[in-house]
């Protein structure tokens, strides 16, 4: 199948780029507002802080929390690319913004886990 | 303002979190430094304000909450998020 | 191959008809046979059937098309086709949408032109090249046809969001340096109906067959919004 007839983008695709990118950024901002309320709390308990951080070496936290911060990192990107859609002069080449943003979120989780 | 502080933040806790985490490591860190409480401080309220306002487009989108309950229930959830912030800035910092 | 229509109202059902495969055909040319020669009672609209009103859009395989500018080669996978009247609009009968809304939002978006001069005065003299006129004409081959309207998320999230096109429309006014009404339309495209409630989907650039980009023209809103509110215009 041609993809470039009639200036459709692919004819099966019926969702561009553009809506994954928003749609990740909203379910990390999601993520996060749960998360929040959850990490306040924890570091609140500075007086046992030892007790806590050791139930954090658990595999299945660590993994949890390379998530979140990934999820940081998207929402993140994802917002700056909004910001720069909304106040930089338009360029035909939005959709790379949205490359961008991905881009930068992988880096930032590839970081992490090797921190971690 | 909050692009900035996310990425004080991140870069902080990557560099924090290289070779292990400990309690006397953070709280050796944050007790008494004031830079640190103005720093979190304003990220505690940005973010305060900042989570609602996401949330509320999603609740009109996906949850077709509309009218003052929502904004209402909103403006509960950025008290309580700037509360527990602060609680846990100053729990950190003292 | 086997073409599944949308017969009936809101709480209708698909039917499914058997048609010749032919080379060059439209999906318009689909829906038609159909009509003359299948079911008398199908009921679609068309007009020029050569892609310049924008009277034919319909939902082929789940995206919102011009159906004469749409070749059966390009969307019939597997010989299956599945037609549908366009999305976020009521259904009045089968394909055929009521489209009172979608003009409705466009005069709610203020729309229309509002000038000053009289016939007494001499025109108006607009520069082509001047930077607001280009960003107005970069947006004005605006048809109506409501293929971004049914293919942006937000308006089926949201049933008050104006839109892309009447957005679209309202940013070539905006540009419009006759126009007089300027602070009253951006105070019309605010708010949670207006321009704010865009989270740059792209699905209505995406989908434009006359490669408009209502986000650009939504984003430049935004801008002249806040803009405004800076300056204590707004």
């Amino acid at each position: 199948m041609d993809g470039n007839a009639s200036g459709a983008r692919g004819v099966r695709v019926k969702k561009g780029s553009s809506y994954w990118v928003a749609i990740v950024h909203r379910v990390s901002g999601i993520a996060l507002a749960i998360f929040l309320p959850l990490h306040f709390w924890a570091l609140s308990t500075a007086l046992q802080l030892d007790a806590f951080l050791a139930w954090t070496r658990q595999p299945a936290v660590l993994v949890a929390e390379w998530g979140i911060v990934v999820a940081l990192a998207a929402h993140f990107a994802g917002g700056l690319r909004v910001l720069a859609l909304e106040f930089l002069p338009w360029h035909g080449r939005q959709k790379t913004l949205a490359a961008l943003a991905a881009g930068v979120t992988a880096l930032v989780g590839l970081v992490l886990a090797l921190a971690l | 303002m909050l692009a900035v502080c996310v990425l004080v933040h991140l870069a902080t806790i990557i560099y924090a979190v290289q070779g292990g985490l400990t309690a006397a490591e953070i709280l050796g860190r944050t007790r008494g430094n004031h830079a640190w409480l103005a720093f979190y401080t304003v990220f505690v309220l940005a973010v305060s304000v900042h989570a609602p306002i996401g949330l509320r487009a999603v609740f009109l989108e996906w949850l077709r909450w509309r009218g003052a309950s929502r904004d209402i229930a909103l403006a509960l959830f950025a008290g309580a998020l700037a509360w527990m912030g602060m609680r846990a800035v100053l729990a950190v910092f003292a | 191959m086997k073409v599944s229509v949308w017969k009936g109202g809101a709480d209708g059902a698909f039917q499914e008809f058997e048609v010749p495969r032919l080379p060059s055909q439209t999906v318009l040319d689909v829906v038609t046979h159909i009509q003359r020669a299948l079911d008398a009672t199908l009921a679609y609209r068309y007009a020029c059937r050569v892609g310049m009103c924008g009277s034919c859009a319909m939902t082929v395989n789940g995206v919102p098309r011009w159906t004469c500018r749409t070749h059966v080669d390009k969307v019939a996978f597997h010989d299956r086709l599945k037609i549908e009247p366009l999305k976020n609009l009521p259904v009045i009968r089968d394909l055929v949408t009521d489209m009172s809304v979608f003009f409705d939002k466009w005069a709610r978006a203020r729309g229309q032109f509002s000038g000053t001069r009289t016939k007494n005065e001499d025109f108006h003299a607009v520069k082509p090249d001047s930077a607001s006129r280009v960003q107005a004409d970069a947006a004005i081959e605006c048809i109506g046809c409501g293929v971004c309207y049914s293919a942006c998320d937000v308006v089926a999230w949201n049933p008050g969001y104006l839109g892309p096109a009447a957005l679209n429309r309202a940013w070539t006014l905006v540009n419009d340096e006759r126009d007089a009404a300027k602070l009253e339309r951006l105070r019309a495209v605010s708010g949670d109906a207006g321009c704010h409630s865009c989270h740059t989907h792209m699905s209505c650039t995406e989908r434009c067959p006359k490669h408009l980009s209502p986000t650009a023209a939504i984003a430049g809103l935004k801008r002249e919004i806040v803009t405004a509110l800076i300056r204590g215009e707004l």
